[in-house]
This record gives C-alpha cells, sequence and structure tokens, in this order.
C-alpha cells in the first residue's frame, strides 16, 4: 500500500501542471476580486484562447517530432488575409472558402514538410523562412490594410453559441439548461471512461491506483466540469469554438496515446535512427505531421479572422511564441519523445490565464511579456529538475 | 622502487538496477604499465570513469589516493590537474580544428583570452616530437588516420603534464605497425617515469608490455597479476576473467541445414558521403535454413555497411545487386520492404539506432510489427501486453516491468530487448550486428543459446562479430571481409583462429604495400 506522499510523488509530474494552473487561477480570482471566474469572462478566456489551443495541438506533435515550427503565426495571418480576399472580396460562398482556406494551410505544411523531412534542413531554419515568408505575403495580399467586414455567418466560427432547446431563467437572467445538460453527459463519460481504463489494467494484472485516490480524482473532475458548464449558462452557453475544440483535442488526444500513428510519431521523436531501422517511414511521418500543423494554423487563422471580423496584416503575430511557450509548459520536451496532448492544453490555459489576469489587473504589455518568459522558464525548469530526481 | 602512485580502496559504483563495482581496490606503482583487462562489461570503463571524476565524488563510495593524497574529484577537470589523464576508446578530438588547436582545446596558450599562436605552434611542434608524430600543427585532424588521431590525443595528454596516463583500448582500432608504435612510446614514457594504465582485450599486448596485471570480472577484482616475477601466459589471464573454462562459453549446438533461404549476388554499394568510395565490392553471399553464416572482419572492413545496406538500404548509395529469397528475387529496397520480405537486422549500437531509450520496454518490442497488436489503426494494448510479456518469458529478459524505460535495463537485457523486436517481426533471416557487444558473460550465453534456439527453427541468421572465438563457437560458416570484400569462406569445423586471422592479416600486407 502506497503512502498518500508517495502517491503524490508518483504523481506530481502528471498532474503538476494541473495543480499550478489551479493555484495561479485562485491567485488571479481573489487578486482580481472574482472577475476572472465571471460567467463572462470565463467564457472569454475560452474565446481568446481557442486558437492557440488549437494550434498547441499541431504543435505538440511538432514538438514530439523532435523539431518546432515558428511560422505558425504567419500562416494563420495569410490564411485569414485568404479567407478576406476570397469572402469579402469576391463574395464567395464562405463554407467554400473555409475549405480552400484549410486546404491552403496543408499545402503551406507540406512545403516546410517537403524541406524539414526530404531535404534535411532543420525545422527552425525552414520554419523561420517560412515565417517571414507568409508574414511578406500576408501583407501582399492586405496590402497593407484590412479587410472585412466578414458576412455574419462566418463571424459565428467564433462569436456564436450554440442554441438552447429550453428556455430556464435564474434569478431573472437566461440559464442556458442544454450546456448544463451537455455537463452532465461529458461527465457521465468521463467516468465512465476511467473506470474502464481502472478496469482494464486491473485485468493483466497491473498496478492501480487506490481507490480513494480514484473517487477524488473523479469527484474532482466532475466538479471543475460542471463548475465550468454553470459558469457558461449563466452567461450564453457553450460557444460554437468550444464545438470545435472539444472533439479537436479528444481526437488528437486519443491518435497520440492509442493510435499506430501516434506511437510512430513518439518513436521517431524518441530516436529517430531506431524507429526508421524498425521500419517507420520517418520522412514521410514527419511530412505529414507538418501537413497537418499548416491545416491547424489555418483553421486558427480563421477563427482569429472571425473574431476580429477582419483579415488584418499583423494578424497572430506573437502567437508562435505563446503556442510552442503552452507545449514546453504543458512537460513537452524539447529533444523530442515527450509531451502530451492535454498537457499543451493545460500549457495553453495557463498562458491564457495569465494574459487575462494580468490584463484585468491593469498589468502593462510590457510586464506581461516579462512576467511571462519567466513563467516558461520555471515550468521548464521545474520539468527539468524532476526528471534529473527520478533518473 | 616501487612507491604507489595510485591507490583505488573499496569502490562501489551502482547503477539503477546493477551493480557495475563491488568493492574494487586498485593499485598502481610508480613508473609502471597497470593493465586492466577483463570481459566487456566487467567494469573497466566504470572503473575508470570513478578515477577520472566523471562520475563525481559522492556517486560511489570508496576512497582514491594520487600520491599519498586523498582525491575528491568532481569533473574531469580536477582529475586532470593533478596529471590524471584518460584517453577514451572514442577519441575527443575535434574533426575540423588543427593539431595545434585541438592540442590546447581547454588549455589555450593565450594572454587574456588572446591565443598566443607561435606559442602554441612551437609547443605543438615539440609535444608531436615527444610522441613521433611529424605532421604540421595546422594539419586539420578530419585528415588525419586513427592511429596518427591517438598519437595527437597522447600528445594533448602530454600538453596537460600529465603523471598517469590512462588508455581505454587505445589499438582497438589500429594496425599492427600503428599498435606497436603506440606500445613502443608507453614503454618510452615509463622509462621517464609517466606511469599508464592501460585497457585492453588483446592479451598478446598485454603479456608484452604490461608490469602488472589486475583482472576485473563482474564489477569485482579477481587478482592482480605481478609481470615482474613470474612469466603470465594468455591463457592464465583469460582464466581469470572469464572464470571458467572456455569450453563451456558456447551451449551446444546440432545444426541441421536445410535449403538456402537468402542470397545476394554481385552487391556494390558506395560510400553516402564519399560518392567515389566503395564500401563494397561484388559481395556474394548466402545463408540457409537453420545456419548461422558469420561474418569475421577488423573494424571498418564494411561488415555492419554491407548488413546496412542490404535491410532496405539503410546505408549507402549506388546500390547495386540482386537479392533471393528461397531462390525468387526479392524487392528490399526500403526497411519496410525488407521487414516485410522476412530480413531483421539488429544493429551494433543498441543505443542509438536500435532502442528508444525513453520509451518503455513494451513500447520497443512491438514497434517493428504494430499492424500486429492493432485493430484498424488503433493500437490494441492488452494484445501488446500480452505479446510483451511472452517476449519477456521467452529470453528471459530482466526488468521490473514491461513499462520499465529501456533506458535502465543494463546491456545484455538491453540486447535482448532489441533482439525480440526483431523475433517479433517474425523474420526469416536475422542479421545480427555484434550481437554480444558490451554484455557479460553470462548474458552472452543466454544470446548463444536464443542464437541457436532460432536456427533450429529453420531460421537463416548472419551474425557479425569481431570477436573470433564467439565466430568459431557459434557459426557454421565463416566469411572473412576485408575492404568491403568477402576475401574467405571457410566451413565452421576447417576454421581456427588462425586462419581467420591469416585471411584478416593478409589486408594488412597489402596495406604496407
Amino acid at each position: 500500500m502506497k503512502t498518500l506522499t508517495n502517491l503524490f510523488k508518483d504523481n506530481i509530474r502528471e498532474y503538476g501542471m494541473l495543480i499550478a494552473l489551479i493555484a495561479i487561477m485562485i491567485f488571479f480570482q481573489i487578486r482580481t476580486e472574482g472577475i476572472l471566474m465571471k460567467p463572462v469572462n470565463i467564457t472569454n478566456l475560452v474565446l481568446q484562447n481557442s486558437y492557440i489551443i488549437i494550434m498547441a495541438l499541431g504543435m505538440l506533435l511538432v514538438i514530439i517530432s523532435g523539431w518546432i515550427d515558428l511560422s505558425v503565426g504567419s500562416i494563420a495571418a495569410f490564411v485569414g488575409a485568404i479567407a478576406g480576399v476570397l469572402i469579402v472580396k469576391n463574395n464567395m460562398n464562405y463554407g467554400l472558402a473555409i475549405v480552400i482556406c484549410l486546404g491552403m494551410g496543408a499545402l503551406i505544411g507540406a512545403w516546410h514538410g517537403y524541406w524539414v523531412a526530404y531535404v534535411k534542413i532543420p525545422a527552425f531554419i525552414v520554419t523561420l523562412a517560412g515565417m517571414l515568408i507568409f508574414r511578406g505575403l500576408t501583407l501582399v495580399m492586405v496590402r497593407g490594410e484590412s479587410i472585412g467586414p466578414f458576412p455574419p455567418g462566418f463571424q459565428k466560427l467564433s462569436s456564436g453559441f450554440i442554441p438552447d432547446f429550453f428556455n430556464v431563467s435564474l434569478n431573472g437572467k437566461p440559464f442556458h439548461v442544454t450546456t448544463i445538460l451537455i455537463g452532465v453527459i461529458l461527465s457521465v463519460l468521463l467516468i465512465w471512461l476511467d473506470l474502464r481504463t481502472r478496469k482494464n489494467q486491473q485485468k493483466y494484472g497491473f498496478e492501480v491506483t487506490p481507490f480513494y485516490f480514484f473517487v477524488i480524482k473523479n469527484i474532482a473532475i466532475t466538479t471543475a466540469v460542471m463548475g465550468f458548464c454553470y459558469l457558461m449558462a449563466s452567461y450564453k452557453g457553450v460557444p460554437n469554438v468550444l464545438v470545435i475544440l472539444f472533439p479537436f483535442v479528444t481526437i488528437y488526444a486519443f491518435i497520440t496515446n492509442s493510435t499506430v500513428i501516434g506511437r510512430r510519431i513518439y518513436a521517431m521523436g524518441g530516436n529517430e535512427k531506431a524507429a526508421r531501422l524498425s521500419g517507420v517511414n520517418t520522412p514521410r511521418l514527419l511530412f505529414y505531421t507538418f501537413v497537418n500543423m499548416g491545416a491547424l494554423a489555418a483553421l486558427a487563422g480563421l477563427i482569429v479572422a472571425a473574431r476580429l471580423n477582419s483579415a488584418t496584416p499583423n494578424a497572430g503575430e506573437g502567437f508562435e511564441l505563446d503556442v510552442i511557450a503552452a507545449c514546453f509548459i504543458g512537460g513537452a520536451s524539447a529533444s523530442g519523445g515527450i509531451g502530451t496532448i492535454i498537457g499543451a492544453v493545460v500549457g495553453a490555459f495557463f498562458i491564457g490565464v495569465m494574459n487575462n489576469g494580468m490584463s484585468i489587473l491593469g498589468v502593462g504589455i510590457d510586464w506581461q511579456q516579462a512576467i511571462k518568459g519567466l513563467v516558461l522558464l520555471l515550468a521548464v525548469f521545474f520539468d527539468v529538475y524532476n526528471k534529473n530526481k527520478s533518473a | 622502487m616501487s612507491d604507489v602512485i595510485l591507490e583505488m580502496r573499496n569502490i562501489t559504483k551502482t547503477f539503477p538496477g546493477v551493480k557495475a563495482l563491488d568493492n574494487v581496490s586498485f593499485t598502481v606503482n610508480q613508473g609502471e604499465i597497470h593493465a586492466l583487462v577483463g570481459e566487456n562489461g566487467a567494469g573497466k570503463s566504470t572503473l575508470m570513469k570513478v578515477l577520472s571524476g566523471v562520475y563525481p565524488h559522492g556517486s560511489y563510495s570508496g576512497e582514491i589516493y594520487f600520491q599519498g593524497k586523498e582525491c575528491r574529484f568532481h569533473d574531469i577537470n580536477q582529475s586532470e590537474e593533478v596529471g590524471l589523464v584518460i584517453i577514451h576508446q572514442e577519441l575527443a578530438l575535434i574533426p575540423n580544428l588543427s593539431i595545434a588547436e585541438n592540442l590546447f582545446l581547454g588549455n589555450e596558450r593565450a594572454n587574456f583570452g588572446v591565443i598566443d599562436w607561435n606559442e602554441s605552434i612551437s609547443k605543438t611542434k615539440e609535444l608531436l616530437e615527444r610522441v613521433g608524430l611529424y605532421e604540421s600543427p595546422n594539419t586539420l585532424i578530419t585528415n588525419m588516420g586513427v592511429g596518427k588521431q591517438q598519437l595527437v590525443e597522447i600528445a594533448k595528454a602530454l600538453a596537460k603534464k600529465v603523471k598517469l596516463l590512462i588508455l581505454d583500448e587505445p589499438t582497438a582500432s589500429l594496425n599492427e605497425t600503428d599498435s606497436e608504435k603506440l606500445l613502443q612510446l608507453l614503454l618510452q614514457f615509463k622509462a621517464h617515469g609517466i606511469s599508464s594504465i592501460l585497457i585492453s582485450h588483446k592479451l598478446s599486448e598485454v603479456s608484452k608490455v604490461a608490469d602488472s596485471i589486475t583482472i576485473l570480472r563482474d564489477g569485482a577484482t579477481i587478482e592482480t597479476l605481478d609481470c615482474k616475477k613470474d612469466q603470465i601466459s594468455e591463457d592464465r589471464i583469460i582464466r581469470g576473467m572469464v572464470g571458467r573454462d572456455l569450453t563451456h562459453r558456447f551451449p551446444p549446438r546440432d545444426s541441421e541445414i536445410g535449403e538456402t533461404i537468402f542470397e545476394v549476388r554481385n552487391w556494390n554499394v558506395y560510400h553516402p558521403l564519399h560518392e567515389d568510395r566503395k564500401v563494397s565490392t561484388n559481395v556474394n553471399i548466402n545463408v540457409r535454413r537453420g545456419e548461422v553464416v558469420g561474418i569475421a572482419g577488423l573494424m571498418g572492413a564494411g561488415r555492419t555497411e554491407l548488413a546496412m545496406s542490404i535491410f532496405g538500404r539503410a546505408y549507402g548509395t549506388r546500390i547495386s545487386g540482386t537479392a533471393y529469397k528461397q531462390g525468387k528475387e526479392v524487392d528490399i529496397s526500403s526497411i519496410d520492404k525488407a521487414i516485410a520480405n522476412g530480413i531483421a537486422y539488429a544493429t551494433e549500437d543498441r543505443k542509438a539506432y536500435g532502442l528508444i531509450l525513453i520509451q518503455e520496454i513494451k513500447n520497443n518490442i512491438t514497434l517493428t510489427n504494430l499492424e500486429a497488436i492493432s485493430d484498424g489503426g488503433l493500437v490494441n494494448e492488452p494484445k501488446e501486453m500480452a505479446v510483451t510479456k511472452e517476449y519477456r518469458e521467452k529470453l528471459n529478459i530482466k526488468c521490473s516491468s514491461i513499462l520499465q524505460k529501456a533506458v535502465n535495463l543494463s546491456g545484455g537485457n538491453q540486447q535482448k530487448v532489441v533482439l525480440s523486436k526483431w523475433l517479433f517481426a517474425n523474420p526469416d533471416i536475422l542479421i545480427l550486428d555484434e550481437p554480444t557487444r558490451g554484455i557479460d558473460v553470462g548474458a552472452k550465453y543466454e544470446i548463444y543459446t536464443i542464437i541457436n534456439r532460432l536456427a533450429s527453427e529453420g531460421k537463416g541468421i548472419i551474425m557479425i562479430s569481431s570477436e573470433l572465438p564467439e565466430i568459431l563457437g557459434v557459426c557454421d560458416r565463416i566469411y572473412v571481409m576485408r575492404e568491403g570484400k568477402i576475401v574467405g569462406e571457410v566451413p565452421a569445423a576447417e576454421a581456427s583462429q588462425e586462419i581467420i586471422m591469416k585471411y584478416i592479416m593478409t589486408q594488412q600486407e597489402v596495406m604496407e604495400q
């Protein structure tokens, strides 16, 4: 039987960032006198960070592969500009435009992937070039001005909310019951999945955490999910972005954990040569990792454009840094082979909460940057320190 | 006369899961050449790393006395400061810098950070003269042969005012002449009062120059032999190293050899960077069902290059030649095609090319054949667990759990994981490149047993090895390779170390001409 302290030590790396996220949320909740957790602000937090999270999904795969992509901010801006030209200037159907834009993103990813995977130029250089190329092309496309506004349907991509099928008021304000219902379904699903994993592990004779730990963990998760849904329900309900985001996070977590492709990506990042000699077609896999990154950056670009309601020349500037920082804060290793989707998402929220909290407190953009930099360094130090201790 | 320069007392060093050194004591006298011998994995390199501060004080237990003073080195700079210099097997020279730059790297002749080139060059000339190397100080390391590079390493040690020189397998990759020159140099240093520790597998050299010999086995000191008193025979040393009769080093085998299962004809391979250099020339080899075929040769003879070029063109360019499996020509132009055609290649460098060290045993074993444990692209973990456990039992992999990371396993167990992953790919032909490099005697025996079992299952096995006794003890038929060519083919029944050495040595004569 393990003692509680041992249990804590074993799980600190897994839950460490989550605990840190909760800690800074509590910190800002107190310092902002409750503004942080207000329904409207929580909803904003999701909207503001959705595109960072979407890009972090792709970036995590690139980082696990052992590389990095500096161009995502520029790709997002470039794709946003294409959307602007197609939809606003040429009145194209926005559904079709979205498909074209995503294809364009994948194509840019393929361009980077080709140089990195087949010509073997380090990704740092290739994507640094890409960052300049596509920022430049964005300026060319929009000719230095903002293109807008987008039709309402396109704007819904990032500013809409799912409809409510009930009509209930709470304390005189409308209350989004559908959101609560979604929360309940989600909670039940999560508990069921965790229970199944546990049963499977027991069936194959693996050591599992004590039952009380399992219960506490699930109560904590359910409370968090329901609390979150309650907050959103008391504003306007689940934003459309979350409807896109949630399946994406789930699917990518599933791919990295349970599929052959996921396994191969981790293997490639862990030891490229050994993976290649084991029959993994590493150049092709790396190529598609970049294609995927490009497509996700494009999706993020569309969401940004929809949110700003215009395609601007400096959209997405500095995004690459937040995205990369999210992955590293979430425990990914710069030398490849290590990192999780959930970690990257937690990392993205960590940065999101810091941005949001500091803005509410009125901290200037200058200090915000400096503090974010320090936090990144500390987070990675913490990770390295833990790794050395366990080695 | 025999005052002690170095004394290591009761050194114990453990790694996760293994005791690498167990209460080792080791004494070197002033002005002697002291040989340190032992099987691979006996703990020689670990002991030297403890001595030189690579493993800092505190990470081991025991005491070190150098010239009578207790030393607690925390890094290699501190040990070098007192005059203890180690020259590693893998040379630590920087290829794109000149001799002079390398000699004074970290020890630059400089005033306020500005390098004094005149002094550097003239000092370099002086040092090169002492080691008998007549090269311009401005020659780049990359343009020199290994033998000369070795001399530069020694000159570098002299530049640091060495009192005790430690050489880890200095002649492993040298030819006879260069080796001889190096040994003469050691004798010359001895005359000047510089002591040396010589780690070597070449017992002929050891008995030629050593004043005393310390034998390590399984991380413990077995004995120290004094060569000045008695004549020590090689057999005597081997007995100490192995700790049992040589006849039992290899499991007995009855070979049942069937039809030819795999063959390559007219195989030619060029170097991937130096495009005019041929690394394999008109190679014809075959292996039959149930047969273990050995490929002997010196380091650099092109054996690994040949094997990797056959395995899905993993090495080299402009590869030509044909491969036949059971008489039919097969396409093995990429690694996945080679695996699909039932060919497996277990690398000589398991850490760099064989394993994903940061991952679990389980993930390493199943990587070669993920399809077999997945349904529609989804990994079936229960199935994977079952498969991994099966191999863990079958090959007797010693680990706390199949979820243990490969990096924490001992060399022998890592090698078993490498073998497991290739067995899981279910090959008909296995190419094993130095399958017992760096693992202890017991694990070697287990690996040989596994090889025998695979052969008796009707697989064809090609084994590359630099250890002649191993080749003779395990194989049914032996090819000898030199300079990318097959220069001899001997049935094991007719082979002896002398016959194989003769084929290998012919190369030396060719080189000398």
